[in-house]
C-alpha cells in the first residue's frame, strides 16, 4: 500500500443557481490573457445541453480517457504511444477553436468616436483572433438555461444516447418541451485525475502530478506544444494556448491552497456548493482499478482506492510515506471523503473515462422536485419524492449516464438519501420529533442523517474547505517542538487557556511574539509605559524594544510580580 | 574566397547553432515549442504537415547517409557507385517532392487562412524563405543530376570529404571548390538555416519526444525538489532560502 494524498473537491449540484460567478472569478485570476480567451479553466453547463467544448463527451468523435485492450489492459482511447508518435504532425482528433467558439470584444471606441449622424452608433463584435468584425454564433454557455434545447438537445451526447437507445423506442425519451422538460447545471473543472489520461498522451511528460496534493499541472518550460494531452483528457479540461503555443489547465490555485485558502472557483460560489478537502488513496491500485472489467463497477473500484484515514494500518502507511501529521488530521476532518465514503452521496463524473476523476459531484434531486412542485404535489414528503424517483425514469437516466456509466441503482439511492434528508428535516425544523423510520429506509442513522444535513446545508467556511497549509507543520516543530499554529483559533489562543491564564499548553513563542509585536504595532502607548500583562509575567528579549526595561526581567521592587 | 566559405562559414554557423541552441534552452525554455496552429486550422494541416515532416526526415536521413558515410563504406558491402545513386536519386527525389509539396501546402495555407497568418511572425517567414530555398536547390542539385544520367557529378567524392572533414578541424577546402555551382549554394542556404534554426520555431525538432516511448504513463513530481519548474536548481555554495522541511523529513 502506497498512501498519498490527494485535494480534492466535491460540488453540490442541488444549489448550483447557474450564475457563473464561479466561472468570471476563475477566468479573472488565470486566464484573462492573450491566447487564451476562449480558455475557461472552470466553466458551468446547463444539462442537458452540449457542453464546452461542445459534445466534448462524445469520445467517439474526441477520442478522450482510457479503455480496455483485448486482453483488458488498460490503453489510450486515442492510441498507443508508437500511433501517438506517428500522427504528431497534425494531431488526428483535435478540437478547432470553432468546436469552443471565437472569442471577441466589441468596438467601444465607435460609441463615442463615431461623427454625428442619424443613427445612434453600434459597438460591433470583432473577434479576438483576427482582428475582423465577426458574427458571434456561439460561447462558452450558448446554450445557457436550455437555450436552443428544442432544437439543439438532440445534440448532448447523452440525451443522443438515451433517445436512440433501442429499449427506449416504445418508452418515453427525453423531451424539450416546455412542461415536460428538465435541467441543472453542471459546474466543471479540471478533475486533477489519480489516473490522468491527458499526463499519459503527453509525449513531452510535462504534465506532472504533485507527490503532495495530487494536483496535476503542466510544466510551461518542458510543454513543447505536441497538443497530444487536448485530445487525452476526455473532460477537455486541457486548453491551447495558441499565443505561447503551450498547454494549459486548471491549477485547483495550488498557490491558494498551499497557504490554506480554497479555490478562487471555492471562494466566491454563491451557491456555496463546493467542498474542498483531502482524500487518502492508495496510488499501487489506482492502475488496477481503472482497468476494471465493467464500467458500471468503476464508481465502486475508485471508492475503494481512497483510504479510511482512521483505519491503524493507514495511518502506519501514511506515516512510512511521508504524510505529515496535521495532514492526517485534515483527512480525518475531510468534507470531501464524508460525503464520498462516509456518506455515499458524492459521484465521479463520467467514471467511465477511467481516469479516476477527483472533482465529485452531488447530484441534483431538483429535476425531480421541480417536476413534482409543477405538477402541484407536496415534494417535501417522503412517500411522494421516493415514488417519484421511482416514477421520473427520465432524469435517474440522465444523472446515471453522467455520474455511474448508467448503472441507474447508485443513482437512485443517493437521491433517496437526498429525498431521506429533506423529509426528515422537515419534522425537525418545523418542531416536530424526527421520524426515525425515514433514516432507517435509506439504511443511515438519525444521527448520520443530521450530520450529513449540517454538512450539506449549514457547513460552515471552516467545515467546507479543510485544506491544511503545505507542510508547515516541520517548520513549526523546529521552532517548538510538538505545537502548531494549527490548533483552535491559532494565535488568538493566547488570550486565555481552557481553565484560566497559564493552563493548558504554553503558548508557543512564534504566538507570543506576534501578539505581542501586533500590541506593540497597534498600540499609542510605549511597550513598558504599563503593559504587565502583555508578556503574561515571563520574559521575552525578543519582544525587547530597548525602552526601558522588559516587565519580568527584575523583581518589582514592591515584593510584587509586575 | 573559399577558405572563407568553406573554411570559415561552417564554423561560424556550428557556433551559431550550438550556441545558439545552448542560450535558448537556458533562457527560453518557454518559448520552446512548435507554435502549433492547427487550433485555428486542421484540414490543409493534416495533409500538409505529415507529408512535410516525413518528408524532410527522410530527407534528413539521407543526408545522414550520403555525408557522413564514405564511398569506400558502402562499396566495401558491394553497394556499386550506380547502384547506390540511382537509390538516392529515387528515393532522395521522392523525398525531396513530398516535402517540397508538404511545405508548399503549409506556406499556402499560413497565407490564406486569417488566424494563422495574423500568428506569423516575422522570423518564421525569414524562416520559411530559407527552408523553402533549401529544399528547393536541394531538388535542383537531384535534377541536374539525373539530367546527366551516368555523367552525374559524384557528390561523395566532393562534399561529403570536406563535410567530414569539417568535424575534424581540418576542412578540405580544396575538394569542396572543386563541387559544381548548385552544390555550393545548397550547402550555403544549408548553413544558414543552421546558423538560424536556435532562434526559430525549428527548435522543436531538437526535442523529438522519443523518450515518450520509454517513459511510465502517469507522472509524479514533487513540489519540493529543487529543480522542479519555476525554482532554480541550487549551485554550489548557496543554500536555499526558506523551509526544505520536507526533503529533511524523507
Ligand atoms: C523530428 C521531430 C519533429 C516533430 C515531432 C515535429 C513536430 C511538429 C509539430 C507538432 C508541428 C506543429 C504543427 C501544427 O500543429 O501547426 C510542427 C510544425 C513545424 N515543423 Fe516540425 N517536427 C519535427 C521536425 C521538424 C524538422 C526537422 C523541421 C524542418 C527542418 C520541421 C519544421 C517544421 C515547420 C516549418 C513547422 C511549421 C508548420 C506550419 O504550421 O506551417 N519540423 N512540427
Ligand atoms: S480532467 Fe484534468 S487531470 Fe483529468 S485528464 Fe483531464 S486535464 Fe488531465
Ligand atoms: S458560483 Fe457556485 S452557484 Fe454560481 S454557477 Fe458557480 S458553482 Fe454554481
Amino acid at each position: 500500500m502506497r498512501v498519498m494524498a490527494q485535494m480534492g473537491m466535491v460540488m453540490n449540484l442541488d444549489k448550483c443557481i447557474g450564475c457563473h460567478t464561479c466561472s468570471v472569478t476563475c477566468k479573472q485570476a488565470w486566464t484573462n490573457r492573450a491566447g487564451t480567451e476562449y480558455v475557461w479553466f472552470n466553466n458551468v453547463e446547463t444539462r442537458p445541453g452540449q457542453g464546452y467544448p461542445r459534445r466534448y463527451e462524445d469520445q467517439e468523435t474526441w477520442r478522450g480517457g482510457w479503455e480496455l485492450g483485448k486482453r483488458g489492459n488498460l490503453k489510450l482511447k486515442a492510441g498507443g504511444r508508437v500511433q501517438k508518435l506517428l500522427g504528431i504532425f497534425a494531431s488526428p482528433v483535435l478540437p478547432k477553436l470553432a468546436d469552443y467558439y471565437e472569442p471577441w470584444t466589441y468596438d467601444y471606441q465607435t460609441l463615442i468616436n463615431a461623427p454625428l449622424g442619424d443613427d445612434f452608433p453600434v459597438a460591433r463584435p470583432k473577434s479576438l483572433i483576427t482582428g475582423e468584425n465577426t458574427k458571434i454564433t456561439w460561447s462558452a454557455n450558448w446554450d445557457d438555461n436550455l437555450g436552443g434545447a428544442s432544437e439543439m438537445g438532440e445534440l448532448d451526447p447523452i440525451v443522443a444516447k438515451l433517445n436512440s437507445s433501442v429499449r427506449r423506442e416504445s418508452e418515453e425519451k427525453v423531451k424539450f418541451e416546455f412542461e415536460k422538460t428538465f435541467m441543472f447545471y453542471l459546474p466543471r473543472i479540471c478533475e486533477h485525475c489519480l489516473n490522468p489520461s491527458c499526463m499519459a498522451s503527453c509525449p513531452s511528460g510535462a504534465i506532472y502530478k504533485r507527490e503532495e496534493d495530487g494536483i496535476v499541472l503542466v510544466d510551461q518550460d518542458r510543454c513543447r506544444g505536441w497538443r497530444q494531452c487536448i485530445t487525452g483528457c476526455p473532460y477537455k479540461k486541457i486548453y491551447f494556448n495558441h499565443k505561447s503555443g503551450k498547454a494549459e489547465k486548471c491549477t485547483f490555485c495550488y498557490p491558494r491552497i498551499e497557504v490554506g485558502l480554497p479555490t478562487v472557483c471555492s471562494e466566491t460560489c454563491v451557491g456555496r456548493l463546493r467542498y474542498l478537502g483531502l482524500f487518502l488513496y492508495d496510488a499501487d491500485r489506482v492502475t488496477e482499478a481503472a482497468a476494471t472489467p465493467d464500467e458500471k463497477d468503476l464508481y465502486e473500484a475508485q471508492l475503494d482506492l481512497i483510504l479510511d484515514p482512521n483505519d491503524p494500518q493507514v495511518k502506519a502507511a501514511a506515516k512510512a510515506n511521508g504524510i505529515p501529521d496535521d495532514w492526517m488530521d485534515a483527512a480525518r476532518r475531510s468534507p470531501v471523503y464524508a460525503l464520498a465514503k462516509t456518506y455515499r452521496v458524492a459521484l465521479p463524473l463520467h467514471p467511465e473515462y477511467r481516469t479516476m476523476p477527483m472533482v465529485w459531484y452531488v447530484p441534483p434531486l431538483s429535476p425531480i422536485v421541480d417536476v413534482l412542485s409543477n405538477q402541484g404535489h407536496d415534494a417535501e414528503s417522503r412517500e411522494t419524492l421516493f415514488g417519484a424517483i421511482d416514477a421520473l425514469r427520465i432524469p435517474v437516466d440522465y444523472l446515471a449516464e453522467l455520474f455511474t456509466a448508467g448503472d441507474t441503482d447508485v443513482i437512485t439511492g443517493v437521491l433517496q438519501k437526498l429525498a431521506a434528508m429533506r423529509a426528515y428535516m422537515r419534522d425537525v425544523s418545523l418542531g416536530r420529533d424526527g421520524d426515525p423510520s425515514i433514516p432507517e429506509s435509506v439504511g443511515m442513522s438519525e444521527e448520520t442523517l443530521y450530520e450529513m444535513y449540517r454538512l450539506m446545508a449549514i457547513a460552515k467556511y471552516s467545515d467546507r474547505y479543510v485544506i491544511p497549509t503545505a507542510h508547515v507543520e516541520r517548520a513549526h516543530e523546529l521552532e517548538e517542538i510538538g505545537c502548531s499554529l494549527d490548533f483552535d483559533e491559532g494565535p488568538g489562543m493566547y488570550e486565555s487557556g481552557p481553565f484560566g491564564e497559564a493552563s493548558g499548553k504554553p503558548a508557543p513563542v512564534a504566538v507570543e511574539t506576534f501578539n505581542a509585536l501586533k500590541r506593540r504595532q497597534t498600540s499609542d502607548t510605549a511597550m513598558t509605559s504599563d503593559s504587565s500583562g502583555e508578556l503574561q509575567g515571563r520574559v521575552n528579549l525578543l519582544n525587547w524594544d530597548g525602552n526601558g526595561a522588559p516587565p519580568g526581567l527584575f523583581p518589582s521592587g514592591k515584593g510584587q510580580r509586575s | 574566397m573559399d577558405d572563407f566559405l568553406w573554411g570559415v562559414l561552417p564554423y561560424l554557423c556550428i557556433a551559431s547553432l550550438v550556441g545558439g541552441t545552448v542560450w535558448r534552452y537556458r533562457y527560453d525554455k518557454f518559448g520552446w515549442t512548435t507554435r502549433s496552429s492547427q487550433l485555428y486550422e486542421s484540414r490543409l494541416l493534416r495533409i500538409g504537415s505529415p507529408l512535410f515532416h516525413f518528408g524532410i526526415l527522410l530527407v534528413f536521413f539521407g543526408h545522414v547517409g550520403g555525408l557522413v558515410i564514405p564511398e569506400s563504406w558502402t562499396e566495401a558491402v558491394g553497394v556499386s557507385e550506380g547502384l547506390y545513386h540511382f537509390n538516392a536519386l529515387l528515393f532522395g527525389g521522392l523525398a525531396g517532392v513530398c516535402t517540397l509539396v508538404g511545405i508548399l501546402i503549409l506556406v499556402y495555407r499560413r497565407r490564406t487562412t486569417g488566424p494563422v497568418f495574423m500568428a506569423t511572425t516575422k522570423n518564421d517567414k525569414l524562416m520559411y524563405v530559407l527552408l523553402v530555398a533549401a529544399i528547393v536547390l536541394g531538388l535542383w542539385t537531384t535534377l541536374v543530376s539525373v539530367g546527366a544520367g551516368s555523367e552525374a557529378h559524384n557528390y561523395r567524392e566532393t562534399v561529403s570529404p570536406w563535410f567530414r572533414s569539417v568535424f575534424f578541424f581540418s576542412p578540405d577546402v580544396a575538394s569542396m571548390a572543386a563541387a559544381p555551382i548548385q552544390f555550393h549554394i545548397h550547402a550555403l542556404v544549408g548553413m544558414a538555416l543552421f546558423a538560424l534554426w536556435p532562434f526559430t520555431r525549428l527548435v522543436h525538432a531538437f526535442t523529438a519526444p522519443l523518450h515518450y516511448l520509454f517513459r511510465p504513463y502517469v507522472v509524479y513530481r514533487s513540489r519540493d525538489k529543487a529543480g522542479a519548474s519555476g525554482s532554480r536548481s541550487g549551485r554550489p555554495g548557496w543554500s536555499g532560502v526558506g523551509t526544505t522541511d520536507r526533503d529533511r523529513q524523507r
